[in-house]
């Protein structure tokens, strides 16, 4: 799921503090690795590579191996998140009731591609497969809230609502 | 807290959500009820009770997803004289004249009332079990879905909840292990393993650590019926997943869950807290002696970690890659020790076994595939939702009287199932009953259950490349077969739709598709040819029709066009061009081949065409 290249971004969570205080909530076992890394996320919105080292330090491996491990998984971010996020399911539902229409919408609507976050990071725009709520496809998801039955207006409509 | 206390707690919290002779309303609030408006409608629901003055007369529930999906917002009204009605469609402003009307006047609006669920009849409104879409459904499963509150641990033990586990307590792992084999209960993750089977060979493995697994990454897209199990009856799992550690002698249970389903996960933290609470999770439960708990994980979003090796590294922290068996997890699973994993609704039935017995299970069925099958039912069809059926039923059955036919009265072309890992079964195919067997037959697979109904409009090349642009983004990379394979299929399909492939293209697709079944590590890339397969064995003439340069496109009749501008307002691409009443054109290079104008024409002036590319 992941796009061809992932950069880590440079600005430096530290000063948000915060990482150690994460970690000591939970074990230093392995199996404790990805539930820190999505704690992290939640609380600052994505992982840098200041965090990723002191993950790698609480747990006593290398940031390499942390590192591997989060960009297996499509969950983690490296960039910081726009305020708004709209998701996109293409499930199979959805893609047979024209998801890949609501995309082109959302695209033009706030002039950015898929995986990609307006550069007043104001808006983010993902796709994700599946929501689970195929019986009300297409649907999306918008900050944190199912939109279900869309159409390209609705959507239109949904987008300029949050951008107010 | 011994078992008799628990059930006569139960019997009284089910007193106060029954309310004999008093007013309730029940919301269905599962996730696809609220992306519907579900908590807007409980909200208009609470308001219109307290400008009414009976805030506290009537009280307010929150549901699971009854299954009717096409309906939500669903909200049910029982009055004072105890008759239960189920409204479709609740937004708002209806809702807050179902209050007025049904609450205060004692006047049910049959006009937006779906069926009566209990009590006297209303003029011109169906029973329950007279709906076409719940007459053919068989609900073990999912036995309580909007039938109680979900987060109330007492309702499902008033429902004959926990009194499973009690019997396996009784009946010791042996016993226990005989009675889900003698159900003939399969894994419904997809791949039917018998599940008494598989316990057994965990059973057998001696170590002082074991662990159970409840695989909740229900990955495939298109399917929710874990999810709706999940959200709207979390002990039915759970109780399962204990009596599967009873079974085979685990003390840690695991749930992996996908974190896309927040919900779900909320219950289930909820529900695991309240077994504490109750003494059925802990060091000696229902003063057995016998010791489990459960520990939720999280999935971060890839699909392989569904399979079940890749899911065990997965908890244990690393990447999500499967590896090679043997050693099956039943000998050497999650963190080096014997592990059964089971999957949500495996589990949801083993409590529903133990409960009422293997013989009352073996009752519905076929011979070799025993019990009913949950469905998450979706696509162009007119009644989308969560359904639950007898193995054995026909397609037929499923898609016409309980999905009600297709939307628009198109014609039905094909039936997906088993998501990514599965194939379109041809509408020609409908009468052939739902069962493991009979589905791989056809090609296909009875996968976790998801099911996608396919209009006559779809291009089946098309919905092949979908599922391949999924399974090439999922494949893990570990295995050539698999990840170069998705590739090249992908590459392949790309090159056909384009119309730029010649007729030995179909040769090279098969010979790909067989290297991959053959060779690749796991269940990921040795199924990933079967949409690609299927269609190749029903709807070869699709794929033809792009061979030899030509391309498929939307082209408005001129003749046919009345000008009425419906299409080109509705051109997400702003394509179509053509005044009022002129007709109009669809610029080729604008469109994206969404097919919306197809849909939003009246006069039946859109058609498929195909091509020369060089066609103006």
């Amino acid at each position: 799921m992941l796009s061809s290249a992932v950069i880590i971004s440079d600005e430096s969570l530290s000063e948000n503090g915060g990482i150690e205080a994460i970690c000591q909530a939970y074990g230093k076992e392995r199996e404790h690795l990805i539930p820190v890394l999505q704690a992290v996320q939640a609380e600052h919105g994505y992982l840098d590579m200041d965090a990723i080292d002191r993950i790698a330090d609480y747990f006593g491996i290398s940031a390499n191996e942390v590192y591997g491990v989060a960009t297996f998984y499509a969950q983690f971010r490296y960039h910081p998140p726009g305020r708004h996020c709209l998701k996109i399911c293409q499930g199979t539902a959805c893609h047979v009731r024209g998801s890949g229409v609501l995309v082109e919408t959302a695209e033009q609507a706030l002039g950015i591609k898929v995986g990609q976050t307006t550069a007043d990071l104001a808006f983010g725009l993902e796709e994700l497969a599946c929501l689970g709520s195929c019986a009300l496809a297409p649907a999306v998801v918008v900050d944190g809230v199912v939109q279900a039955r869309l159409t390209p207006r609705k959507l239109q409509k949904i987008i300029e609502k949050v951008q107010s | 807290m011994n078992s008799a206390i628990i059930r006569q707690k139960a019997t009284e919290v089910w007193q106060s959500f029954v309310r004999a002779g008093q007013a309730r309303i029940l919301v269905g609030a599962a996730t696809c009820g609220r992306a519907a408006g579900a908590m807007e409608t409980k909200a208009a629901l609470a308001e219109a009770l307290e400008a009414e003055g009976l805030t506290d007369a009537v009280a307010i529930f929150e549901v699971g997803c009854i299954g009717l999906c096409y309906a939500e917002p669903l909200v049910e009204i029982t009055a004072a004289d105890g008759r239960r009605v189920l409204y479709q469609n609740i937004d708002p402003r209806k809702a807050a004249r179902l209050v007025k009307s049904h609450l205060v006047e004692g006047k049910p609006v049959e006009k937006y009332a779906l069926c009566v669920i209990e009590g006297e009849d209303l003029q011109g409104v169906p029973r329950w079990q007279e709906l076409p879409v719940v007459a053919h459904q068989q609900r073990i499963v999912t036995r309580n879905l909007g039938w109680i509150d979900p987060t109330e641990l007492l309702h499902y033990v008033e429902r004959g909840g926990y009194s499973g586990l009690e019997k396996a307590l009784a009946m010791g792992p042996v016993a226990c292990i005989e009675t889900v084999t003698h159900a003939g209960l399969r894994g419904r993750g997809g791949a039917g393993f018998p599940t008494g089977i598989k316990w057994g060979f965990a059973a057998k493995t001696d170590a002082p650590q074991k662990y159970v697994i409840c695989n909740a990454d229900e990955g495939d897209p298109g399917a929710f019926m874990d999810r709706s199990v999940l959200e709207g009856d979390p002990h039915a799992v759970l109780e399962g997943l204990i009596i599967a550690g009873y079974a085979i002698g685990a003390s840690v249970g695991y749930v992996y869950i996908r974190s896309e389903y927040p919900l779900a996960i909320e219950r289930l933290h909820q529900a695991i807290e309240d077994l504490r609470a109750y003494g059925l999770l802990g060091d000696n439960i229902l003063d057995s002696g016998f010791a489990f708990e459960i520990r939720i994980k999280k999935g971060a979003g890839a699909f392989v970690c569904g399979e079940e090796t890749a899911l065990m590294a997965s908890i244990e922290g690393q990447r999500g890659m499967p590896r090679a068996k043997p050693p099956f997890p039943a000998n050497s699973g999650l963190f080096g020790a014997p592990t059964n994993i089971n999957n949500v609704e495996t589990l949801a039935a083993v409590s529903a076994i133990l409960e009422k017995g293997s013989e009352w299970y073996r009752s519905f069925g076929t011979e070799k595939s025993r019990g009913t099958k949950t469905f998450s039912l979706a696509g162009q069809i007119r009644r989308a939702g969560l359904i639950e059926v007898p193995m054995g039923l026909s397609l037929r059955v499923i898609v016409e009287t309980i999905g009600g036919g297709l939307e628009n009265d198109k014609a039905c072309k094909a039936v997906q199932t088993g998501g990514p890992s599965g194939g379109c079964i041809p509408a020609s195919m409908l009468d052939i009953p739902v069962d493991y067997e009979n589905l791989a037959e056809a090609g296909s697979i009875m996968g976790s259950g998801g099911m996608i109904v396919i209009d006559e409009d779809t291009c089946m090349v098309q919905i092949a490349r979908y599922f391949l642009s999924f399974t090439e983004q999922e494949s893990c990379g570990k295995c050539v077969p698999c990840r170069m394979g998705t590739q090249h299929l992908l590459r392949m399909l790309d090159t056909i739709i384009a119309g730029e492939a010649g007729p030995e293209v179909l040769a090279q697709l098969r010979r790909v598709c067989d290297t991959m079944r053959k060779a690749s590590l796991c269940g990921l890339g040795q199924t990933a040819p079967n949409p690609v397969l299927t269609t190749l064995r029903y709807f070869e003439d699709e794929y033809q029709k792009y061979l030899s340069g030509k391309v498929r496109r939307y082209r408005i009749i001129g003749s046919a066009c009345e000008g009425c501008r419906a299409c080109a307002v509705a051109c997400p691409t702003q394509a179509i061009t053509g005044g009022k009443k002129e007709a109009h054109i669809i610029d080729q290079d604008a469109c994206i081949q969404c097919g919306v104008c197809l849909q939003s024409c009246r006069f039946h002036a859109v058609k498929i065409v195909f091509e020369e590319k060089a066609t103006i």
